[in-house]
């Protein structure tokens, strides 16, 4: 990472542009249809979700089980900002932006002294009592949801949104911050002796992590027309969890592989709906018994010797 | 020129006296010691020195580029007034690689920021190579360098001690604090380390502060002895006054322990 | 006056209903440091074989009681068998995933095997009303049944843990696991006596929720073990009378904030109380702080 303009980054951005375009080329073409598309846009929404809390949770070692919390702020803000009030995307993406954001200062601050299973706990409370607020608010349509939001989501919101959560985490976590947020959940003492302030980075991954969890929830609002509070439950905070740790704790090339995948495996099941669960129990527990990610991080390291 | 002084310094946990009165002044340069039985406070001492713990009573301070008292003194801050540490069990961050935990130890030299770090602007680069710069230096002068991109947790027992030692130096400090630097090392490794000590304090003009069970190094190293014991001071002096101090003996248990460092 | 004793009466029912569950939590928590999230559903399992006993098979209510607190004991045990035992002394994130896990597989195979449908239990308990002397109150018998039968347990449990091998070894492995291995403590069969009575404990819930609120579905557990996990938390996760005092302290609060109009927040009351609980005595309004040593 020594260059701006390296080859390595070329590459990237070869690759990035080739995979918009040839998605652009093929829903021009009737290939990929709506109901593909929707397929697509849940895969993107699950790689935001997955990158952005593998820096709270991979990275920075804060077990977060309120994950959805995050999304469900940014989903409604958007909804009342595009639906209530007309206004244009931009504002709705921005506004929940910074609303999720500001939610995670409030959630990181508190919780500053918390670990591992405690804060988990209290991210889970939280995540909770977001729900059921939004249960309570008639404003925001109660139980019932907000509906009639405009679909606003394309192919080129949804992409430029991936890409910029990729990137600004991929960056910020090959920078000194990156190093001392890791340097944190490797051992925080030690880490605060070399004059990292852990107070200070744990909120600030929170509110990033929130921040792009908010924009994950506009592109959701604005494309599935309709939300209510009980579809960013706790369920959804683990299911977010469940693909950051298949991909790898710490990895965002996993986590985006990761999403894709699992996001693949849960649309493949939508026909039966009570096995599936099971099925999705039962995937659940064999990749914690049996570890596959293991093998896949290793499978990673190979290629890549190959290469 | 007093570096440090402690002044009637005392820390209680509830009815336990960790510390009880400790007026120690040190002084710029040269290498320090603290021995005591185990138990006797050292570790509580340092952990006061370094802000983890607040004192019960009594004073702090220290004289570096600006004057610190213990009111000001936290943890996170002390690398930046010029205070390093090592810990008695090694705190290394494991899964990173020895170049990265080199890396954390000049934290608190840079800080071009969180938006140069999104969007690559040029401070980025420049904070990042001077960073690599002397990581890359101080590597070479530990020998590492050939190790610096091994996980830190594969690396030998005294590799990683030598690895901790180096990321305390990465921040430039100008008060190195040791705590058993030699703890679970053979004797040739103690040697090297004694050396290692003795070169490190001489290139980067430091000061040193060690806690230690190895009569070998501290007698050798040290220009300063302080015994500590049931978190009272007991004695201080040269290593000669320290061995034939009788407290010191009768707290030790015997004279065994010191004779054998001769 | 009589308001007052009611909602009394129903907050230590609740309550002690939570402090049951709740218990189960803290026992596994103290003793290898796991959140079951399956908790709940074992809870609900017990309802189930209740509901299949008295409906089904005629049973009284006090035998299908105690089979089924046998059975969710067993079920206890074979999930801390194939589930949790292998991922001992892995990381804290995969245990919790894995218990996760094992929470759905028990309310999704429930729910394919006897559908989603809500069933009603037969009444098995007295239906009659009871006057509390003097107030004019008029409580449901069901309640004193609970809270009987839920102290009954409870002072087992303490007679358990307190006077028996089984519980001795329990209380010092959740101290320290390693002093107690080295002591010849068998740490598995600990482990697994320290799940049969916690689950065991949950299925007898269940079937009390059965019996009081009449109606079960595959997914009645989730609700209510996340609220013993909160009272087991504001005791102090891993302290047993913890459990028992939480369990009440949040059923009173709830009943309270119930009675008061706020039957929506009710629910929010139990994470509220919670998050409280973390920021200011995270170890519990029991507990005892650990510190780390430097």
């Amino acid at each position: 990472m020594t260059k701006l303009f390296s080859k390595q980054n070329l590459y990237k951005t070869i690759f990035v542009i080739t995979v918009y375009l040839t998605v652009m080329l093929m829903m021009n073409s009737d290939i990929i249809d709506s109901y593909l598309f929707l397929n697509l846009v849940s895969i993107g929404i699950n790689i935001i979700l997955a990158v952005s809390l593998n820096l709270i949770t991979g990275f920075t070692g804060q077990f977060s089980l309120g994950h959805a919390a995050f999304m469900s702020i940014g989903a409604y803000t958007s909804g009342i900002l595009t639906a209530k009030l007309g206004l244009p995307f931009i504002v709705g993406i921005i506004g929940a932006a910074l609303v999720a954001a500001f939610a995670g200062v409030l959630i990181g601050g508190p919780t500053l002294r918390l670990k591992g299973d405690y804060l988990a706990i209290a991210t889970l409370g939280f995540g909770e009592i977001v729900r059921i607020i939004g249960l309570n608010w008639d404003y925001a349509g109660g139980a019932m949801g907000l509906n009639d939001i405009p679909r606003y989501t394309t192919w080129t919101w949804l992409f430029a949104m991936i890409v910029i959560t990729v990137v600004v985490i991929s960056n910020f976590i090959s920078s000194y911050n990156g190093r001392a947020v890791i340097s944190i959940k490797e051992d925080e003492l030690a880490s605060t002796s070399m004059g990292v302030n852990a107070s200070y980075y744990k909120v600030l991954v929170f509110s990033m992590g929130a921040f792009f969890a908010g924009i994950a929830g506009a592109l959701y609002a604005n494309f599935f027309y309709f939300i209510k509070p009980d579809s960013f439950g706790f369920m959804k905070s683990v299911d977010i969890l469940v693909i950051v740790v298949l991909g790898g704790l710490g990895s965002i090339r996993g986590s985006i592989i990761s999403a894709i995948v699992l996001s693949l495996i849960s649309l493949s099941l939508q026909g039966i709906p009570s096995l599936r669960m099971v099925i999705y129990a039962v995937i659940l527990f064999v990749m914690m018994v049996y570890k596959p990610q293991k093998w896949f991080g290793k499978l990673k390291r190979t290629i890549r010797k190959e290469a | 020129m007093e570096l440090l002084n402690v002044n009637g310094l005392s820390k209680h946990f509830g009815g336990v006296k960790a510390v009880t009165n400790i007026n120690i002044s040190i002084q710029q340069g040269g290498i320090t010691g603290i021995i005591g039985p185990n138990g006797a406070g050292k570790t509580t001492f340092f952990n006061l020195l370094t802000g983890f713990y607040s004192p019960s009573s009594g004073e702090i301070t220290y004289h570096l580029e600006e004057v610190v008292t213990s009111k000001r003194l936290k943890p996170q801050k002390m690398a930046k007034y010029g205070v390093a540490r090592t810990f008695q069990n090694i705190r290394l961050f494991k899964d990173m690689t020895v170049f990265d935990n080199v890396l954390i130890g000049y934290h608190c030299n840079l800080n071009y920021g969180l938006l140069p770090s999104i969007f690559r602007l040029p401070s980025f680069f420049k904070g990042e190579s001077e960073a690599s710069q002397k990581v890359s230096e101080l590597l070479k002068v530990f020998n590492l360098y050939e190790k610096k991109d091994d996980k830190a947790r594969n690396l030998s027992y005294g590799d990683q001690r030598k690895v901790e030692i180096a990321r305390a130096l990465a921040a430039s400090p100008k008060v190195l604090l040791l705590d058993e630097p030699a703890a679970g090392m053979n004797p040739n490794e103690t040697r090297d380390l004694t050396k290692l000590i003795k070169w490190v304090t001489d290139e980067f003009k430091l000061t040193v502060v060690l806690i230690e069970h190895d009569m070998s190094l501290v007698m050798s190293l040290c220009d300063k002895i302080f015994v500590f014991d049931y978190g009272n001071l007991i004695a201080e002096g040269t290593p000669e006054e320290i061995q034939n101090n009788p407290a010191v003996i009768k707290a030790y248990l015997g004279g065994e322990v010191l004779a054998q460092a001769e | 006056m009589e308001r007052i004793v009611q909602q009394l009466i129903n907050g230590i029912s609740l309550g002690s209903i939570y402090g049951l569950v709740a218990l189960g939590y803290t026992m596994v928590y103290g003793i290898i440091n796991l959140i079951n999230f399956a908790h709940g559903d074992i809870l609900m399992v017990g309802a189930y074989i209740g509901f299949a006993l008295t409906s089904i098979f005629d049973f009284p209510f006090l035998p299908a009681l105690l089979i089924s607190m046998l059975v969710c004991g067993l079920l206890g045990v074979i999930i801390e068998k194939v589930a949790y035992k292998p991922l001992r002394g892995g990381s804290r994130i995969s245990a919790l995933i894995t218990a996760i896990a094992v929470s759905l597989f028990l309310q999704y195979g429930m729910m394919y095997f006897v559908g989603p449908e809500s069933r009603t239990y037969k009444d098995v308990l007295p239906g009659t009303q009871v006057k509390v002397f003097g107030t004019g109150a008029v409580i449901d018998i069901k309640s004193l049944y609970i809270i009987a039968i839920t102290v009954s347990l409870m002072l087992l449990l303490q007679f358990i843990t307190k006077k028996t091998k089984v519980g001795k070894s329990m209380r010092a492995l959740s101290e320290d696991r390693d002093a107690a291995e080295l002591m010849g403590i068998n740490v598995s069969r600990t482990i697994s006596y320290t799940f049969f009575m916690g689950s065991a404990l949950a299925g007898a819930a269940g079937v009390l929720v059965g019996v009081y609120y009449s109606t079960i579905n595959p997914l009645m557990g989730a609700t209510p073990g996340l609220k013993a996990f909160v009272s087991a938390v504001i005791g102090g996760i891993g302290i047993i009378p913890g459990a028992v005092f939480g369990g009440f302290f949040l059923g009173m609060v709830e009943t309270l904030v119930s009675s008061l109009g706020g039957s929506l927040f009710k629910d929010a009351v139990a994470f509220l109380i919670l998050i409280l609980v973390l920021l200011i005595k995270p170890t519990g309004l029991m507990g005892y702080k650990n510190n780390e040593k430097v």
